[in-house]
């Protein structure tokens, strides 16, 4: 097996490691494909978020950048009218249960969601899609930051970190489709659990869910 | 929802009699579950936690299963279960404020058991006579168009029941009390 495979994505040539998934191939040569719940460590990926719909030539439909390995003289596109289309359905949906009190969120300007907005031309606003407004307590009960769910994008690199680089194994899903959170067991606050705060899981968080109290805007 | 007296150690020993008679992989969780739920009519807390204990796995994983599948319940099932319908036809004609009702005067929400385990509220989707729309069932007994003002007459009639059930027991035990002063 050769050292490199050859693949084109967005007419650019580049060279890169056989077995690569294309969403990470892509990333670290610089060119952006949203993506919220992709783990590059993660050997069978989510592909849970629908934002990382890519073109390849030969096949006819969007596939997932997140979960398709890289082929030797593999064409790719990373836009195109179905998959601009399906993002932004995507996104909208993910919109639709988010809070979106920007000015009052922790991780304004340096959110994945906003990143996404900017780099697809999508608006921050509920425009298709009404909001759910799921009401949720936030649990500010550890020390050093607090979990609020309505910001909450269910991505999972929340649980990822809490389990594989904390081992904590005190986040997780719950519930179903319309009503599922990340939640500890019995939706127990953060700090009646053997949580040590490391605070993994808020450096891994992508949007403003998980934060920390002293970057809280009042 | 806490425990009842006596309680903990059925729970526990149920788990353990479940654990010991099945294999205790990941793979193996909903008959587990399943059986645990089979023996208490419920989940709580504590088997839960006993269950991941035993098959080594995190506790959380444990309740997102079991919150997922409707099949599971969180809550002790009551000495009265009342059971909302709101499919289609009961939906239409008010069924939801039928259950809502129900929420205020047992003063629980819908999946919820009313902590002197008297009652417990539940939804279902379609009971199978939609003549009758908007269907409950009460403790296995199927009542028919179920307005707000029948809700009261069914709250009351349940109520009277608990009346008699307590009033029967209380003699006893003012006799036992009786006996314990002299």
């Amino acid at each position: 097996m050769s050292e490199h495979v050859n693949i084109t994505i967005d007419d650019r040539e580049i060279k890169v490691r056989p077995g690569e998934k294309l969403l990470w191939a892509a990333l670290e040569n610089d060119i952006y494909i949203p993506h919220l719940c992709a783990i590059k460590e993660e050997s069978r990926p989510n592909a849970s978020c629908r934002l990382c719909f890519v073109e390849i030539d030969g096949i006819d439909y969007p596939v997932a950048a997140c979960t398709r390995q890289v082929e030797e003289g593999m064409v790719v596109k990373t836009r195109s009218t179905k998959v601009d289309r399906l993002v932004k359905t995507a996104f909208e949906l993910l919109l639709s249960d988010h809070n979106l009190k920007c000015s009052e969120c922790p991780a304004n300007r340096n959110c994945a969601l906003q990143r996404i907005a900017k780099e697809r031309g999508l608006k921050l606003k509920h425009n298709r899609f009404k909001p759910i407004g799921r009401e949720f307590e936030l649990d500010d009960s550890p020390a050093e930051f607090a979990f609020d769910r309505s910001r909450c994008v269910l991505c999972g690199q929340c649980i990822w970190a809490d389990r594989v680089g904390a081992e904590a194994w005190i986040f997780g899903f719950a519930n179903r489709g319309i009503d599922r959170v990340v939640t500890t067991f019995n939706n127990l606050p953060l700090a009646e659990l053997k949580c040590n705060e490391c605070t993994l899981c808020v450096d891994a968080c992508p949007v403003g869910a998980l934060y920390y109290k002293r970057e809280q805007k009042v | 929802m806490s425990l009842i007296e006596g309680e903990k150690e059925h729970i526990l020993a149920c788990v353990k009699e479940v654990l010991g008679e099945n294999t205790k992989t990941r793979e193996n969780l909903i008959p587990l579950l399943q059986q645990v739920q089979h023996k208490l009519g419920y989940l709580p807390s504590l088997a839960m936690e006993k269950i991941a204990e035993g098959v080594n796995v995190p506790t959380v994983d444990i309740y997102g299963l079991a919150t997922f599948y409707n099949q599971f319940r969180m809550n002790p099932p009551g000495k009265h279960q009342v059971k909302v319908c709101l499919g289609t036809a009961c939906y239409m004609v008010g069924g939801d404020i039928t259950l809502e009702s129900f929420e205020r005067r047992m003063e629980i929400k819908e999946g919820e058991t009313s902590p002197d385990r008297l009652f417990s509220l539940e939804r279902v989707a379609c009971v199978g006579c939609c003549t009758l729309a908007p269907v409950v069932v009460v403790d296995d007994k199927v009542e028919g168009k179920v307005t707000p003002t029948r809700v009261d007459g069914i709250m009351l009639a349940l109520n009277e029941e608990n009346g008699k059930a307590a009033a029967e027991q209380k003699p006893d035990q003012s006799e036992g009390d009786d006996n314990g002063h002299s």
